[in-house]
């Protein structure tokens, strides 16, 4: 199969039906409504199951309920029907159910607007419902990327039982631009025995609860999630970097912001500035390595965020007061353009030095 | 002489001693089910969802798979199941405030949509394990610990009859209320039941059976009283009957 042009939304959609997803529960909300039309009629083709729920709320927990019988299924929506879903994502994760969350974010708070941020950054990675968890969050900055992380959200879906979330900016959803759908090598996953599909004979029954009215065993419970935790933040950190070996300022951003930013990286360098990229694949578990590995010879890091500053506070947690860093971030939607984000290179940096 | 078994237990049910409190219907009801679920022979076939309220460790005693579903999502987790496994049997087992108060969109929409699940609803007109709180079903004039004087229609509104409402929705198939506070009741509560499960076995489409049940811890009645405090308060607020069967009606 050749380069198609497709939107971002379309690729999600078609990326998830590759990797097996047979099953889609959604409800519409821009910037992502195109997911949900693509899955109303790509599902069918492939013998899967298409429904528009009355709620994000009823979306997720028919995913909760499709995910109990071992199938790969998906949901999507942006920032206010996300928020909705926060309630099944966290039995999801108490009942340890495989399932891939699409949040397309837009501006907020409350009803906000339809344009691209990145402001529900807190809400994905530090839990987000109610209770002690994380969940693995992916987030890809081109149309290409999002062709293998929507596989790979799936494949660590099952491999932890896990709900996984895919996020993208409204910008992500909307672009359009040539993708390549590369036929996956299926890769080893376990058994899924603890699927409810009815006994049918073969062994005992099986129960899918989040439940533990003993506070003791509610904590062996929690312990046991919170070694998982710790096993995918061993396994699954993704991360890339641009121009860091030599560099003197680093720059931290993510999704589409990241492309941005490589520009006005591109514009430095051209004018001598020693920057680079560090781009947050995983934004749980956050990529902590590459902040190690330069944090020392750095002069410092400017976070670059379509929110009020939200990455910024794990980019210094990272860095963990061996560097300065600095922040510049646009909110309610507004894009930060290259030239905004060179500016602010210029005035951390002091300019050109010769 | 050979001994011969007139009684024993449902192989519906596992032996878990359930938790309920001495006199509440709840137990009653779970026999019902799991009765109807053996005769039926479907017990392998079957995938509960387990709601939450006094029931939410339901999927202790049901014999077989269950889930268990976040507080009146139970008809939107059963959707999932039952459309990525058409052929097997699918129900919810809820409470009055579970499905009629935060979950009264997802059991609407589920049986607008028809899905082939069979709804289990039981209305004790209170909120029984948070503590005696009012429910939509709490009749006119009954204290709870949220209508400390009463329930009051200028304040409260009135009470929601599920049944009813569901029944004009086309995607319904069987639709029945029954109680369960004497023999004759229970026996007709059963017969609902099966009819329920069959209704999903034929694919007609969404099937519920509405419960009157008792609640004597938070009515603060002793467990006679509340089977009584049933058949002359709950039945003509609640009108028993057959509401909707696509078969034809009784
Ligand atoms: C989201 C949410 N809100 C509130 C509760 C607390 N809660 C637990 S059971 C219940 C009421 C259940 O009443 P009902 O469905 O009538 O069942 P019963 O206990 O009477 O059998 C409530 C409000 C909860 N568990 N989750
Ligand atoms: S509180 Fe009421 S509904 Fe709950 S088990 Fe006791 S009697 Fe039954």
């Amino acid at each position: 199969m050749g380069k198609v042009l497709m939107k971002g939304n379309e690729v999600i959609a078609e990326a998830a039906v590759q990797a097996g997803c047979k099953y889609f529960f959604g409800y519409p909300i821009t910037p992502q409504s195109e997911l949900v039309a693509y899955m109303a009629r790509r599902l069918p083709e492939v013998g899967g199951l298409f429904l528009q729920a009355e709620s994000e709320i009823a979306a997720i927990n028919m995913v909760y309920g499709a995910a109990g019988t071992g199938v790969r299924v998906m949901t999507s929506s942006s920032s206010p029907g996300f928020s909705l879903k926060q309630e099944g994502i966290s039995y999801l994760v108490g009942s340890e159910l495989p399932a891939v969350v699409v949040n397309i974010v837009r501006g907020g708070p409350g009803l906000g607007n339809i344009q691209p941020a990145q402001s529900d950054y807190f809400q994905v990675t530090k839990g987000g419902g109610h209770g002690d968890y994380n969940i693995p969050v992916l987030a890809p900055a081109s149309l290409q990327e999002i062709v293998e992380l929507t596989s790979e959200a799936f494949d660590i879906a099952d491999r932890y039982r896990t709900p996984v979330i895919l996020m993208g900016d409204g910008m992500l959803g909307q672009m359009m631009e040539p993708v390549e759908f590369i036929d996956g090598t299926e890769s080893e996953l376990p058994e899924k025995n603890w699927a409810t599909t009815g006994t049918r004979g073969d062994g005992p029954r099986r129960i899918i609860t989040s439940l533990e009215l003993n506070a003791k065993s509610l904590e062996t419970r929690n312990e046991a999630l919170q070694k998982k935790f710790a096993r995918i933040k061993e396994n699954e950190v993704r991360y890339k970097t641009y121009l860091t070996d030599d560099a003197d300022y680093i720059m931290v951003a993510f999704g589409t912001v990241a492309r941005i930013t490589m520009n006005a990286i591109n514009k430095a360098r051209q004018q001598g500035l020693k920057v680079g990229l560090i781009r947050p694949i995983s934004l749980w578990p956050f990529p902590e390595k590459p902040f190690l590995e330069t944090r020392d010879v750095v002069k410092g890091y400017i976070s670059v965020e379509m929110s009020a500053g939200q990455m910024v506070e794990d980019v210094r947690l990272a860095v963990n007061g061996h560097a300065e860093v600095d922040f510049y971030g646009r909110t309610g939607g507004v894009v930060p353009t290259q030239e905004e984000i060179y500016q602010k290179i210029l005035t951390v940096t002091g300019g050109i030095t010769v | 002489m050979s001994m011969k078994t007139v009684f024993k237990k449902t192989n519906g049910l596992t032996d878990n001693p359930t938790h309920y409190c001495p006199g509440c219907t709840h137990g009653v009801i779970h026999r019902l089910v799991g009765e109807v679920l053996e005769e039926m022979d479907i017990l392998e076939d079957t995938i509960g969802v387990a709601s939450v309220g006094c029931s939410v460790l339901s999927y202790e005693y049901f014999n077989c798979d269950m889930t268990q579903a976040a507080h009146g999502r139970a008809p939107a987790v059963a959707t999932g199941v039952k459309r990525v496994l058409p052929d097997r049997y699918v129900f919810t087992y809820q409470g009055d405030g579970d499905l009629a108060s935060i979950g009264i969109s997802e059991v609407i929409h589920a049986a607008a949509r028809g899905e082939k699940i069979t709804v289990i609803f039981v209305n004790n007109a209170i909120y029984g394990m948070t503590g005696g709180q009012m429910a939509p079903t709490t009749l006119i004039g009954q204290k709870t610990a949220t209508t400390p004087f009463g329930r009051d229609e200028s304040i409260q509104g009135s009470p929601i009859k599920v049944c009813e409402m569901l029944a004009t929705l086309d995607g319904t198939a069987y639709i029945e209320r029954v109680s369960a506070h004497d023999v004759p009741h229970i026996q007709k509560a059963k017969r609902a039941i099966r009819k329920a499960f069959e209704a999903q076995k034929n694919g007609l489409g969404f099937s519920m059976v509405e419960i009157l049940s008792t609640c004597p811890t938070n009515w603060g009645l002793d467990p006679y009283e509340s089977l009584e405090w049933v058949k002359d308060n709950m039945i003509p607020a609640y009108p028993l009957g057959v509401y909707k069967n696509i078969e034809g009606g009784q």
